[in-house]
């Protein structure tokens, strides 16, 4: 029986988001983060956008990590995914959801995803510190 | 205020055009004029996910043409979006477009063409576009986003401007 590999993650952002959260990772996990390819739309057609994709992935399974849903990085990770039923499209990129990624990435596909989704949306939240607690 | 933009943009509805123009011009509809993406559900789908609660519109070209006599009495703020400088050319030759500004918002580097701007690359022939646009009556303007400097592009280029202020 043949092993499946596990997704790698493409990050494609506005800018030098990518590039920055690929480095936060690194910075965190170390070189796990190699398992994460980030891409900036800046200067990019349509076209181009789509390419970048379509060789970072190299023909494998994806999460493709994005950061708006109304945008071109979203626009062309969803061209290249299209009818690829080992690849996905995360809109809402976060820095815990890319940590997550590079830890349980050898995880069953569809798990993988729906916790990626679940972890990132934890991560949202208030944080607040009672100023007259301690005092 | 039929039309409250007619832009310029190989990404179509984008970043740039639903938060960036978006927020500025508060628009109900984004008609995209491409021959191809009219006849293509799957793209005109891809599309649709990025434009929010505006309605999204997809009309080849000479369809576009009657549809913007439609939109010229309706109150509904739309946004022309074309992807290439030469289907925005022949939406101008239909007459529609006298006084009106085209705005060239993102035209990336590609094979054939040389830099104007950061965000606008232009072909020999996409030069000629630009002026056969001015010809038509309509001005043409480079600006990536609202609060971004506005380039004329007639003066940039060096070509011949009839128009009026729109």
């Amino acid at each position: 029986m043949s092993e499946i590999a596990p997704p790698i993650g493409i990050v494609i952002a506005h800018g030098g988001m990518a590039d920055g959260l690929v480095g936060a990772v690194r910075h965190i996990a170390g070189d796990s983060a190699d398992m994460l390819v980030p891409i900036s739309n800046e200067g990019m057609s349509p076209e181009d956008l789509r390419a970048a994709i379509d060789r970072a992935a190299d023909g494998g399974s994806a999460v493709v990590f994005v950061d708006l849903q109304a945008g071109s990085c979203c626009t062309a990770a969803l061209a290249s995914c299209r009818a690829c039923s080992d690849r996905v499209v995360l809109t809402g990129v976060n820095l815990p959801m890319l940590i997550d990624f590079v830890f349980n990435r050898t995880r069953p596909f569809e798990e993988l995803v729906d916790r990626l989704v679940e972890r990132s949306r934890d991560a949202i939240r208030p944080v607040r510190v009672d100023a007259g607690r301690g005092a | 205020m039929p039309v409250v933009l007619y832009r310029v943009d190989e990404r179509l509805i984008h970043g740039q055009v639903v938060i960036g123009w978006g927020h500025e011009l508060r628009p109900d509809r984004y008609l995209v004029v491409d021959d191809d993406i009219a006849e293509s559900d799957w793209e005109q789908e891809l599309y649709r996910l990025g434009a929010g609660s505006a309605e999204v519109s997809f009309e080849t070209t000479a369809d576009a043409i009657e549809a913007l006599v439609r939109y010229a009495a309706d109150p509904a703020r739309t946004i022309v979006l074309t992807r290439d400088i030469r289907t925005m050319r022949r939406l101008a030759e239909s007459g529609g477009m006298v006084g009106r500004t085209v705005n060239v918002g993102g035209l990336h580097h590609a094979t054939g063409r040389t830099k104007v701007l950061t965000y606008v690359h232009l072909a020999p022939g996409e030069v000629e576009d630009v002026q056969r646009i001015l010809d038509a009556g309509a001005r043409v303007q480079a600006r990536d986003l609202p609060d971004a400097p506005k380039v004329d592009l007639a003066d940039e280029l060096g070509l011949t401007e009839d128009a009026d202020d729109a």
